[in-house]
């Protein structure tokens, strides 16, 4: 540790001469002319432009749409059948939904080499409920005998890891299940207090610790009281934490670790990603998966006017299942997630 | 899968060198990565076609610099379009003639609303004000309890009732005006933009508290979402600026071109923290740096000049380099430093350094400076100056005079005799030992692409890895002579 500040003091010390230097060697460049920017650069509200646009909306306007377009495929070859303009808009799309450049361009690229035989935006849906296809989208609750299991939820701070295990304890409970709510944000001001009124709206029980007490110690101890007293399911709050920072994601595998030792089996790790996250949620994924094991995604605040499609870039590179998604704040807003509507509400305006 | 842009245009400009122009295809091509850079960054579509427009407009026909590569004129031209958009208009924060100022926080849920308003009112105490903090979030479990617990934490009063927001905020600046705060910030409820009711709310509460100031917390990991968040709530609210939140993460914060691209309105505040102590105003430099991937050397050196004391600086890096330096000169420059800001904070903005100092960086904990400090502090003069003559007793003594332990003592002594040690080293020219020796291959990379001034040998990989918009190129001969104290790293 005190190395690196002893690196850091000697590199500033070093930067401080090198200014000086810099500085005395600089030679002033030529001077761009600087175009003013407006004060607001895009004034127009932004509109999502529509695919349907592309094609009739009507399911039998766009059968004869493809049935047109498979004629026009025939008669002048795969590629004819999508114009820059189509590919240009499709991307349009996918990059405002935040699926990515990356993701956003493979897709493009088997458009542009495949074509899209039944029609583009069938194509497009058939693409991307492909890609989302990956892994089992349920919950596991099934743990070996004499266990009980723990659902883990993980994140970055606010995403609403805390709201998402309410809700999920209260879709639990109303399917028989009795849960064990553990308080292991001990970090937040607060958080205990509000897993508490949770526990209280879905007749959970709770288990909580003093606030910056051990997180993982909350969590033991809420498996030894399910196991005491019969309940089948605890689920594990944690604090929110940067994925860049190794003591905290060190934590976390600690955490994880105890609270896969019996009588506790770790059936489910869920990194919780707010909707409204762009690209950071690739990083926060890789690293997350690297100290926690992720099993899958919970999308929370899709009820916003954000998309969520970062989430067809997480399922094609790490082939991350989503496994709950959140539209809501009400006890009932949880679903579970289902590829096509999903897609439909990624691609409709 | 993030390459950094400038990275991206450095290795377009192999194919472009020793043209004194840009012409119109490698305009295109180079601009093309700008546009997938700023995308990757997540500013929003539109934002990023008209930026680009403009950046094209600022390049097109325009002679090429000598002294710059064609792939850093673009990034310069980029760089300089960044800060003229996030910094074109500034807002300085001035108090009302009557008392309370009041300040409406609005943002969508998680952005950080409630600890934002605490770290404001830590701002305005520390500005000599007094604060207070209404906590009108009656629609998250546990808001008001959190606001409750911070507040305390800060030193500063925290207003709630259980009525409904508008009442709450009502009798916050009624209460507050009755004890003499003279800054009221506002914490309202999370809301998701499209939510009429809570729109409803937020404008209830500003209309029935009016405030001077309203300020958009803004999450810098979101997405393309931004411009609609902040379009929803400046049609709503009439901003009067953002702050920008959750900067220690790792996202490029696009977000913040895209919302200021849209509302014209300044970034007013960010923060880089979950502590308290992680808020400042905003630097549209750092920003646009940050936006485009690159290390900020330059923001750093400007930092160094402003807030170091030139003639400490000089007298004990001349020292430094002459072998000489003693736990007072590191006392020192520690402190010079510090004003700084936070050092992890500082070492992330040096550009070229490795994954793992990165995470080291993370992971400095500014309170172990404080022992630092607390440990050289309790020496005596003597001791400072000759580090050999503490012995056991005189170990205990300091231990308990800084509140550590001896184990830290020892620690901290035996760490600067190594650094002692690497500096006669440097100083005699040799290479260099140890943890340094780790950011050789960075260097020496650097070196390679002839963008260092690389005089500053081994060490130059903190001061010269980076497309240093302003260092002219391929000195390195001359600047070795005058500073020719260090090994250059090619050499190892």
């Amino acid at each position: 540790m005190i190395t690196y500040v002893l690196i850091a003091v000697v590199a500033l010390v070093v930067l401080g001469l090198a200014t000086r230097v810099v500085r005395a060697r600089r030679r002033p460049a030529a001077p761009l002319p600087v175009a003013p920017l407006p004060e607001v650069l895009v004034e127009a509200p932004v509109e999502r432009p529509n695919l349907d646009t592309l094609e009739p909306a009507t399911l039998s306007g766009r059968l004869s749409a493809s049935r047109g377009v498979f004629d026009r495929i025939r008669s002048s070859g795969i590629r004819g059948s999508l114009t820059n303009d189509q590919i240009e808009l499709v991307e349009e799309v996918l990059l405002r939904s935040d699926v990515g450049v990356a993701t956003t361009t493979a897709i493009l690229e088997k458009l542009r080499s495949e074509g899209a035989p039944e029609g583009l935006v069938a194509t497009l849906r058939q693409e991307l409920v492909a890609l989302l296809n990956v892994g089992s989208s349920t919950m596991n609750s099934v743990a070996d005998d004499g266990r009980v299991a723990v659902w883990l939820f993980v994140g970055v701070n606010g995403v609403g890891k805390t709201t998402t295990i309410g809700k999920v304890a209260s879709r639990e409970i109303a399917n028989g299940a009795s849960v064990v709510l553990a308080a292991g944000d001990t970090f937040r001001a607060a958080a205990a207090d509000q897993l508490a009124m949770w526990a209280e709206r879905t007749g959970a029980d709770i288990v909580r610790g003093a606030e910056g007490s051990d997180p993982g110690a909350v969590i033991h101890d809420a498996i030894g009281r399910a196991a005491a007293r019969g309940a089948n399911l605890v689920l594990a709050d944690t604090a929110g934490r940067r994925h860049t920072s190794s003591n905290l994601l060190d934590e976390l595998s600690k955490v994880r670790r105890v609270a896969d030792r019996e009588p506790g089996q770790v059936l489910e790790t869920i990194l919780v990603l707010d909707a409204t996250t762009g690209q950071n949620a690739v990083s926060q994924a890789r690293e997350f998966m690297a100290a926690a094991n992720v099993s899958g995604l919970a999308l929370t605040k899709l009820d916003g006017t954000a998309r969520g499609g970062i989430v067809v870039a997480l399922a094609k590179e790490f082939g991350l299942p989503v496994k709950l998604v959140g539209v809501g704040e009400g006890v009932a807003d949880l679903r579970p997630f289902e590829p096509a509507a999903f897609v439909d509400a990624l691609l409709d305006a | 899968m993030f390459d950094a842009l400038s990275d991206r245009l450095e290795r377009i400009s192999q194919s472009l060198r020793s043209r004194g122009r840009l012409s119109p295809a490698d305009l295109d091509e180079a601009l093309g990565e700008v546009r997938t850079a700023l995308l990757e960054a997540d500013v929003e579509l539109s934002v990023v076609r008209a930026f680009v427009e403009a950046v094209r407009t600022r390049l097109d026909g325009a002679a090429l610099s000598q002294s710059l590569s064609p792939g850093q004129q673009v990034i310069k031209a980029v760089h300089d379009q960044l800060i003229e958009v996030l910094g074109g208009t500034t807002l300085k924060v001035t108090y009302a003639s009557q008392p309370p100022t009041v300040i409406l926080l609005a943002g969508l849920q998680g952005a950080g609303k409630t600890t934002t308003a605490a770290k404001l009112a830590r701002w305005f105490k520390q500005q000599g004000r007094q604060p207070y903090l209404i906590a009108a979030d009656l629609q998250r479990p546990a808001a008001v309890e959190q606001l409750r617990v911070l507040g305390s934490q800060i030193g500063v009063d925290v207003f709630s009732q259980s009525t409904d927001p508008v009442s709450v905020a009502r009798a916050g600046l009624a209460e507050a005006a009755r004890i003499g705060r003279d800054v009221v910030i506002i914490d309202t409820a999370g809301r998701l933009s499209i939510d009429d009711a809570l729109m409803a709310e937020v404008k209830a509460v500003s209309g029935a508290t009016n405030p001077h100031y309203t300020f958009l917390v803004i999450d810098a990991m979101t997405g393309q979402d931004a411009v609609q968040t902040a379009r929803a709530f400046h049609d709503t609210l009439e901003l009067s600026g953002l702050i920008v939140t959750k900067l220690d993460y790792d996202a490029r914060g696009g977000a913040v071109l895209s919302a200021r691209g849209v509302v014209g309105r300044p970034v007013v505040f960010a923060s880089d923290g979950e502590k308290l102590e992680n808020f400042d105003l905003f630097h549209p430099d750092r920003m646009a740096s940050r936006i485009l991937g690159m290390g900020d050397i330059l923001t750093l050196i400007e930092e160094a000049e402003r807030t170091m004391d030139k003639d400490v600086m000089a007298d004990t890096a001349g020292r430094l380099m002459a072998g000489q330096f003693t736990l007072d000169d590191f006392l020192a420059q520690l402190t010079q430093v510090r004003k700084m800001g936070s050092l992890g904070g500082l070492m992330k903005m040096m550009p070229g350094m490795t994954k793992d100092i990165r995470k080291a960086a993370d992971n400095i904990d500014d309170r172990d400076l404080n022992r630092v400090e607390a440990i050289i502090k309790s020496m005596t003069k003597a001791e400072r100056s000759n580090p050999t003559i503490i012995d056991g007793s005189r170990r205990t003594r300091i231990a308990k005079g800084s509140g550590t332990n001896v184990a830290a003592v020892n620690q901290l002594l035996n760490q600067f005799k190594e650094m002692q040690k690497m500096m006669k080293q440097m100083a005699g020219g040799g290479a260099l030992p140890g943890p340094l020796a780790k950011l050789a291959p960075m260097a020496a990379r650097a070196q390679a692409s002839g963008q260092m001034p690389s005089g500053l040998g081994g060490l130059g990989g903190f001061g010269g890895a980076s497309p240093t918009l302003a260092t002219p190129k391929g000195g390195g001969g001359k600047k070795k002579k005058k500073g020719g104290r260090v090994t250059p790293p090619k050499n190892r």
